[in-house]
């Protein structure tokens, strides 16, 4: 992540111009081309409206640091620190990727066929210290997008309206929900290129 | 704060994996059909998705809509080589299966039938889950995209070579890892801002 223009997937996999992976990822081209736009526009956005970088990087190094994507998320929390976020927010964020992370993806399904499936898993409460740091706007975002990336099948109105009542609007919730589920994509094809690439 | 959240209108809610058409009811306001600019419009790529509150919703956030959806087809609809069409909406489908995503499931469950003409082993997978046994491509397709999907990733160099034993290049495999990905994305924005509906008896 050295630009904002820089390939980020190409950057996190180590994928250098002429390499194997460089000619695969070029015979889906608009794939490439429209991940790293969804990059710009959910971390270095036009109209960033009423979602600042603090918490676009914030969230986005607690998304990579939940999925145990170590380099990942240090590449997040590098863009975090460059954004000007104070030391406390950062050990906050760090504070609650160590507070929140679990296995998942576990949750419950509607009562009937699919119950015997249900699967308990804990739902995340940022600790009071962390809250403090965070603030009560993103300490809403991350119980969010703890739920988000760990048991999404649990999601109800009740985790929207939480994220009303800290302040986020609608709009905002569709950006949260995007930089989320989003990351989820793209770490996941950083760890599938990867490790295709150390199985030449 | 003027914004709320929706209580959507009376309707069964489905309780099993499907490969029926469901509805799909907004948790959130939607954009109204007529307060979308050009810009709106344009982030929708396929003018009939004005119809669909789902990208109506997401078009509050009109570029990461547009650059989403834009991933989306270039990964599931380009046709050059690479994993067959059926077998990508295979990972889809088992990807959503996995998270628990009947909305999505549905979808790419009809698409991987109509692809592949296994409507058994489709039905088999939504009915008994990811482990059950659809014959080694398949299963490996299946094993691969649920490794993905696990949080932290399971996924490690005993799929690949599956894969490859299973006889797809590099360029297949890309695909699976691509596909599975992608339903990492498209499930968590279903399943958190709305929620399935069966589809009335016509």
């Amino acid at each position: 992540m050295a630009s904002t223009d820089a390939d980020v997937i190409d950057a996190l996999v180590g994928i250098t111009p002429g390499s194997a992976l460089d000619a695969l990822r070029a015979r889906r081209p608009e794939a490439r081309a429209h991940a790293q736009a969804t990059y710009r526009a959910l971390f270095t956005p036009q109209a960033p409206g009423d979602v600042t970088a603090h918490e676009r990087f914030a969230v986005g190094t607690f998304v990579a640091g939940l999925h145990g994507a170590t380099a990942i998320a240090a590449a997040y929390a590098k863009r975090l620190a460059e954004s000007g976020a104070a030391a406390a927010l950062r050990d906050a964020v760090d504070a609650a990727i160590k507070e929140a992370t679990t296995h998942g993806p576990y949750g419950r399904y509607p009562a009937g066929p699919l119950s015997g499936e249900d699967t308990a898993g804990p739902v995340y409460r940022v600790g009071a210290a962390t809250r403090e740091a965070l603030g009560a706007r993103l300490a809403a975002a991350f119980e969010h997008t703890h739920m988000l990336v760990f048991h999404p099948r649990d999601a109800a109105p009740p985790s929207l309206q939480a994220l009303l009542d800290a302040g986020w609007s609608t709009t905002d919730i569709v950006t949260l929900s995007q930089i989320v589920a989003f990351l989820s994509f793209q770490i996941r094809v950083v760890i599938g290129l990867r490790t295709l690439a150390g199985r030449p | 704060m003027s914004d709320t959240v929706l209580k959507p209108p009376p309707h069964t809610a489905p309780t099993a994996f499907t490969r029926a058409q469901l509805d799909w009811l907004p948790w959130l306001e939607p954009l109204a059909p007529e307060a979308l600019t050009p810009r709106h419009i344009a982030s929708l790529v396929d003018a009939a998705r004005v119809k669909s509150p789902y990208f109506r919703l997401l078009a509050r956030d009109p570029d990461a809509l547009e650059a989403r959806t834009r991933t989306d087809k270039d990964i599931f609809y380009n046709p050059d080589a690479g994993l067959p069409r059926a077998e990508r909406e295979l990972a889809a489908a088992a990807t959503s299966r996995f998270n628990g995503c009947l909305y999505c499931a549905s979808v790419h469950a009809r698409h991987a039938a109509t692809y592949s003409k296994r409507e058994d082993d489709v039905d088999r997978l939504l009915e008994s889950g990811v482990e059950t046994d659809l014959g080694e491509r398949w299963n490996a397709i299946v094993a691969a995209s649920v490794a993905l999907t696990a949080t932290p990733s399971a996924f490690g160099p005993e799929h690949v070579d599956r894969l490859r034993r299973a006889g797809l290049d590099d360029l297949a495999i890309s695909d699976v890892i691509h596909a599975a990905a992608f339903f990492n994305w498209a499930n968590r924005l279903m399943l958190s801002l709305g929620e399935p509906a069966a589809t009335p008896p016509s």
